[in-house]
């Protein structure tokens, strides 16, 4: 696709592109990549802290206290959304915020905050999804293929 | 009156009786924030929607206008204006308000000289004696229609910029004392084929040099003609690629006369990344910044080119690439 538009470029315009590339401030992913990775870490201490609270205070096991955990994680990143804090941190960590558990939570309320204007059918509704969507869909649809090709191995290959 | 293919040289010379510059929090915040008539401390203004808070922006930039002119709303004849939002909603309710008869515009952030321009034209022709042109842009409102929620966690790039909160309107006048508005030159779509959102002064920077070389070309005019050109929202990535094609193209335009409103908007410690945009942008900081340093006698002409990315989150998510424009107005001050 990125290809076949690159062909239908004129001359001009693939100059025009070269010379703007060379003023376009980059990305500065090293940066980046190190605040992601301490911020995400950072994020899943919290989270292990949470998980054996759970564990020692209530009659958690090491496998069924990951839904409270959960849930906690994503409160708290909807109080954070909810504050105007989400999106700074956002700003700072990229994949770090994004990638973990609670920027799924963000990306839920920061829609249903948005589209509260529109009332709660329509509005919040309609749109709290339209972020979150897509990783429910390709997180359920990846999660079956990968099953699939368990079971296949398990029922064909003998392992 | 006609100068060449698409400028429009004014010989009545519509005079600006006077201008309401409106701004949000941030940008009172920034080196420009005593040109602003009106700012407000917060983002919402008091509405129950950034979409409500959007078309009171317009509304009190429009009254402040007025006011400062000390005209009755009800002798402008015509309204020219328009907004990023949807069907430019936040223009049109805010008109409805005004009760002038009205004509929405759209060319993205380039709307506040298409209007400037539009309005010049009416008063020229005889069409009326008072026109209000002006445009408005809300940040969080048009965050909201162009990408993401205000609340979302995503992390912008460097190229990105930061749409302003704010509105600028222009009262035009037949006769009175001001600046004048000398010529106009309507842009053509100019697309270099760039698809990236978040770098849209790298995309609008060859729109902003087609228009002005041929405002130059056409009203015969050498680029020292003017104390100023300043582009609307380039951003200093925009500004800066504009700037190597000029050097390309042989217009001689100097750095010190050569600005862009984005930049000069917010001080360099604001997280605006590029700078900021928005067709709130060159409105408020014409009519306000730029107005008032003319009214000093720092500036004699000026040549406002507002520039404009003329996408949809709908052409960009099926992959067209970013079509822009370039609107440039001459504002010289009145010959003693």
């Amino acid at each position: 696709m990125a290809d076949q538009k690159k062909k239908q470029l004129t001359p001009e315009q693939t100059e025009y592109q070269q010379l703007q590339k060379k003023r376009e401030a980059k990305r500065p992913v090293i940066q980046n990549c190190i605040h992601a990775f301490w911020v995400g870490g950072l994020f899943c201490v919290v989270g292990q802290a949470i998980q054996y609270f759970y564990i020692f205070f209530f009659n958690f096991t090491e496998q069924t206290a990951g839904n409270p955990t959960a849930g906690t994680m994503i409160f708290i990143a909807m109080l954070l959304t909810g504050f105007g804090v989400y999106d700074r941190i956002g700003q700072f960590a990229g994949a770090g915020s994004a990638v973990p558990l609670t920027g799924f939570g963000n990306a839920v309320i920061s829609a249903a905050i948005e589209h509260r204007s529109e009332g709660f059918v329509l509005g919040v509704g309609g749109n709290m999804f339209k972020l979150a969507g897509s990783v429910i869909l390709f997180g359920v649809f990846s999660a079956f293929v990968v099953a699939t090709i368990k079971i296949l191995l398990i029922q064909w290959g003998g392992l | 009156m006609q100068a060449g293919h698409r400028t429009w040289v004014f010989d009545q010379q519509p005079v600006i009786v006077s201008t309401g510059t409106v701004g949000g929090p941030f940008e009172a915040q920034g080196p420009l924030a005593n040109d602003f008539d009106m700012l407000h401390e917060d983002l919402w203004l008091g509405e129950d929607s950034y979409e409500k808070a959007h078309r009171l922006l317009f509304e009190q930039a429009c009254q402040k206008a007025l006011e400062k002119g000390q005209r009755q709303k009800e002798q402008v004849q015509f309204v020219l204006g328009g907004d990023l939002i949807n069907q430019i909603t936040p223009t049109s309710l805010a008109t409805r308000t005004l009760g002038a008869p009205y004509l929405g515009l759209f060319s993205a952030c380039a709307t506040s000289m298409e209007g400037l321009a539009l309005g010049a034209m009416i008063i020229n022709a005889g069409g009326a004696d008072y026109v209000i042109a002006g445009a408005s842009s809300h940040n969080a409102a048009v965050e909201k229609q162009f990408r993401y929620p205000t609340e979302y966690g995503g992390q912008k790039p460097p190229t990105s910029q930061w749409t302003i909160t704010g509105a600028g309107a222009a009262l035009l006048g037949k006769e009175g004392s001001g600046p004048r508005v000398t010529s106009a030159t309507i842009g053509r779509v100019i697309d270099m084929g760039l698809t990236d959102p978040f770098n849209m002064g790298g995309a609008m920077a060859p729109a902003a040099v087609d228009t002005i070389e041929a405002h130059l070309k056409e009203r015969g005019v050498d680029p020292s003609y003017y104390d100023l050109i300043v582009t609307g929202d380039l951003g200093r990535i925009g500004h800066s690629v504009s700037m190597d094609l000029f050097k390309k193209n042989g217009t001689a335009i100097e750095e010190s006369q050569y600005k862009d409103c984005g930049i000069m908007i917010y001080d360099e410690s604001q997280p605006v990344y590029s700078g900021g945009s928005g067709p709130g942008c060159s409105a408020a900081v014409a009519y306000g910044h730029l107005l008032n340093r003319m009214k000093k006698g720092e500036l004699k002409r000026m040549l406002v080119v507002a520039t404009g990315a003329l996408l949809s989150p709908l052409t960009f998510q099926q992959g067209e690439s970013i079509p822009c424009i370039a609107h440039a107005v001459s504002i010289e001050a009145e010959s003693e």
